[in-house]
């Protein structure tokens, strides 16, 4: 087993000096300690301290995007063990806005969460959600759903909000291209997110209680990720995100990105996989050597009564689950399946909302725990096995292994029976 | 009759009319109890509305007597019928007593299809026809500890003639001989409670014929139907109520249908009203509304966990510009306008209202959660602001009913009367003021 090793992440120096860390416990708002790393595969275990409490990674971040995890309470969220969730800036910029955010103690304070928050850029939003006017150097300009004006989201605009927010961990504002772009265009956002990340580092009002993260971009040529990389790895930021990915891409060459971000990682700072959630690509991903994952997947399929297991997913709403009297996993301990059946959840649907807050307690819950068993079975020793027997668990048969998942596996030393 | 051990013990009457006691015996083992006046869990099909066990169990004091309506249960018949083991298994409803009413008393059913033989609920996929037999199946498969015999309540508008008052009164009294015949020939049904259903639409003498005759069945109690309209003056309904409860057993609960404003509710208690269903919370909470009447009349704020009610404070609350409603225009369509007895906290008011949506109150909303906070749920349409709603608004009303009780124990009824209609009170001076 490998040996405890602390690191502090200094924001303001460009060493990493270990011996410095003692005193940085005053002024670093993060502090990753390795718990354990895999001897086969690239997956590590981690602590991740940060002010609110300490993450264990690898680690699944339920997404509530505006001030509140849809339908669940703080008190429910915290009662499934969730160390960490995610706020967006893009959302809560716009409505209640950062003035009223900051007047009600952060958005820890709005939505009375007390543990960890990470708040995204917006950037993604920009992009997915809302008819973009212009990217230019100054920022992204756009025009608000809400009273049609035009608003510019710089890096200074957007750390300013995410100061207001009082995220524990807050990301750049990157310069977004959907992974399905080619050209020119991608490594024209490359170089301006690195530039973009300098002044999201120089505007960050709070860098001993709010950690910024950089965003590794380049899109799916190994060059210019390669390029990002050496650039970004440059600053001294507490953590790095590989971002640009989770998009329409192929799974063979999301996965070729991933592992090439976190060769070039430092190995003592987190790394963060944005937008990936699917329980395959979370085991392969954490084999690659990422630590954390953000999806608003499991959240979202919950509504429309899809509820995840080891073997896939059920959709509750189905006809065939009117008559089963089995709760959703005989094996979970959540909350839904201690108590409901397939059959009552299925009928319920009919009848009121709770349904969708049954299945989505249970999806968090199914993340949560897959985590959990991932990190446990690292610590152990025993984390290809795990991987076996997930594999077997999740597909009817060998030959419906997707075929990047196995050459993923492959790659880390894995080879799937 | 194979009946239960339902009991109702009075331990005192008021000026002749209001009742207070305890309903015991409820249950297959007799065990739970009901304090009267008090109200039923209202549920959706056996959950109260978005609420999971354990948002639901932040709650204190809930009635141990669980609500369920054929409207929601009857399209799963077939489902419940394989299950076996009865409806609150089914549900993983654990300790409660369950009771079965017909219709769901916060959704409006269209009219017109009722016959002599049979009514119709309305579930998810459409109309569901019932008759006595098809009724009483599905009494047999839910397996409730008490249900009301099905019933024609179908009198609540202004234009039914007497003729037709007159069939609903007739249909109900054979609907009820019927299943009574059913009940008593049926093992499953065996220590489960029926209640006799009192119907005559505004009708006087078909009300009193209609409570005559059902006091003669062997019933546990009785369910008062047809009175539920906006457009029903409370001054009428207080009189037939009265008058009905003048031909009812006095050692027997009578459940009112479909009422559940606060005002209301005080007015039928002093008409002779035991139980009402608990709907009214979940209306509030639908419209984006927080329950806020003051209903304390204990002489030391401390004690009662709350500060005392400002006068001023109120008419801070109620200061809203055409965000009020006249409690009176509540019409039977429209019985999602808002009452002077909640706040709107869509109102940009509350943007930054960072006070909680009733100071002092001790249900879990009010102890985590800010009233801009839950104007930003609303305005960003989350689903959260109907769980934090309807657990202040059940927990609100409960109080009500907690200190209604109380109010009965210790002769403050005209007390609590003043608390809670000055709400009313003060809009109206306002609106007459205005104009």
């Amino acid at each position: 087993m490998a040996a405890a090793i602390e690191c502090g992440a200094a924001p303001n120096t460009s060493e990493n000096n270990m011996s410095v860390k003692k005193a940085l416990s005053v002024a670093s708002p993060l502090t990753l300690r390795i718990v354990a790393e895999c001897p086969v595969t690239k997956a590590r275990v981690c602590d991740l301290i940060l002010p609110h409490c300490t993450v264990n990674t690898p680690v699944f971040m339920p997404v509530g995007t505006q001030g509140t995890l849809k339908g669940i309470t703080v008190h429910q969220l915290e009662a499934l063990g969730c160390q960490i969730c995610l706020g967006n800036t893009y959302h809560l910029g716009m409505r209640p806005g950062p003035d009223l955010i900051e007047k009600a103690n952060g958005l820890h304070g709005f939505m009375n969460w007390k543990r960890n928050l990470l708040t995204d850029s917006g950037g993604f939003q920009m992009v997915s959600l809302v008819e973009l006017s212009e990217v230019t150097e100054e920022g992204v300009k756009f025009k608000s759903p809400y009273d049609g004006k035009e608003i510019l989201l710089s890096p200074e605009k957007s750390i300013s909000i995410q100061n207001s927010l009082g995220s524990d961990i807050m990301m750049q504002l990157d310069d977004v291209v959907s992974s399905t772009v080619t050209g020119p265009r991608v490594e024209e956002a490359m170089h301006r997110s690195i530039r973009w990340l300098d002044r999201c580092i120089v505007a960050n009002k709070n860098p001993h209680k709010q950690n910024l993260f950089a965003i590794i971009q380049g899109g799916l040529n190994s060059e210019l990720r390669k390029a990002c990389l050496d650039e970004m790895t440059k600053r001294d930021v507490p953590g790095f995100a590989i971002g640009g990915l989770s998009g329409g891409e192929e799974k063979d060459d999301f996965w070729r990105m991933v592992t090439l971000s976190t060769d070039h990682l430092p190995r003592e700072k987190p790394r963060y996989l944005m937008g990936v959630g699917y329980a395959v690509d979370l085991v392969v991903c954490v084999a690659l050597g990422c630590d954390m994952f953000d999806c608003v997947f499991p959240t979202r399929t919950a509504r429309f009564g899809s509820a995840l297991v080891p073997w896939g997913s059920l959709q509750v709403k189905q006809k065939q689950y009117a008559k089963d009297f089995q709760p959703i996993d005989p094996d979970c301990q959540c909350p839904t399946c201690k108590r409901h059946s397939r059959a009552y959840l299925h009928a319920l649907f009919k009848s009121d909302t709770a349904a969708m807050h049954h299945i989505t307690i249970h999806n968090i819950s199914y993340q949560l725990t897959l985590m959990r068993s991932v990190r446990q079975s690292i610590m152990e020793g025993r984390f290809p096995e795990f991987i076996q027997a997930f594999m077997k668990r999740m597909f009817p048969s060998r030959d419906q292994y997707p075929s990047w998942a196995v050459d993923a596996l492959a790659s880390v030393n894995i080879t799937l029976q | 009759m194979a009946g239960g051990r339902m009991q109702l013990e009075l331990s005192r009457v008021v000026q002749g009319r209001s009742r207070l006691g305890v309903l015991k015996g409820l249950g297959r083992t007799g065990q739970h109890s009901l304090e009267v006046p008090g109200c039923l869990l209202y549920t959706h099909f056996g959950t109260v509305p978005h609420l999971t066990q354990d948002t639901l169990h932040t709650l204190r004091n809930l009635p141990s007597v669980t609500q369920v309506t054929l409207s929601n249960i009857a399209e799963h018949q077939e489902v419940l019928e394989e299950f076996k083991d009865g409806f609150r298994k089914f549900a993983g409803l654990h300790d409660t007593v369950l009771y079965c009413s017909l219709h769901d008393p916060a959704a409006l059913c269209p009219t017109g299809y009722t016959t002599n033989k049979t009514v119709s609920v309305w579930g998810s996929g459409g109309r569901i026809e019932l008759t006595v037999a098809k009724f009483m199946a599905l009494q047999k498969t839910v397996q409730p500890d008490w249900y009301q015999s099905m019933a024609d309540g179908e009198t609540w508008q202004n234009s039914t003639s007497r003729k037709r008052v007159r069939k609903s009164v007739d249909r109900t009294l054979a609907h009820l001989d019927e299943c009574l015949l059913v009940h008593q020939k049926s093992q499953e049904l065996d220590g489960v409670e029926v209640f006799g259903v009192v119907e005559g639409g505004d009708i006087l003498e078909e009300r009193v014929r209609s409570a005559r005759e059902t006091a003669k069945r062997p019933v546990a109690g009785f369910c008062l139907d047809g009175l539920q309209t906006g457009s029903m003056d409370q001054r009428l309904r207080t009189q037939l109520i009265t008058a009905v409860n003048k031909e009812l057993p006095e050692d027997k609960p009578r459940l009112l249908q479909g009422i559940g404003r606060p005002d209301e509710v005080l007015a039928c208690v002093e008409a002779g009203v035991d139980l009402f269903e608990s709907f009214f919370p979940f209306q509030v909470t639908e419209r984006g509304c927080a329950l806020c009447f003051s209903f304390d009349i204990s002489p030391d704020p401390e004690r009662a966990g709350r500060a005392p009610p400002e006068v001023l404070e109120q008419s801070e609350e109620k200061d809203a510009a055409g965000d009020i409603k006249q409690n009176g225009d509540l019409n039977h369509d429209d019985q999602t306008q808002m009452t002077s007895f909640e706040i709107n906290l869509k109102d940009k008011r509350y943007q930054d209202d960072f006070k909680p949506l009733v100071e002092g109150c001790g249900c879990y909303c009010c102890k985590n959660h800010q009233r801009a906070y839950l104007h930003h749920l609303l305005v960003t349409n989350e689903l959260l602001a109907g769980v934090l709603l309807m657990i202040h608004n059940t927990s609100h009303y409960q109080g009500f009913f907690s200190a209604l009780r109380e109010a009965l124990a210790e002769d403050k009824l005209d007390l609590l009367k003043t608390r809670v209609l000055r709400a009313g009170a003060q809009q109206t001076e306002r609106d007459e003021q205005d104009g």
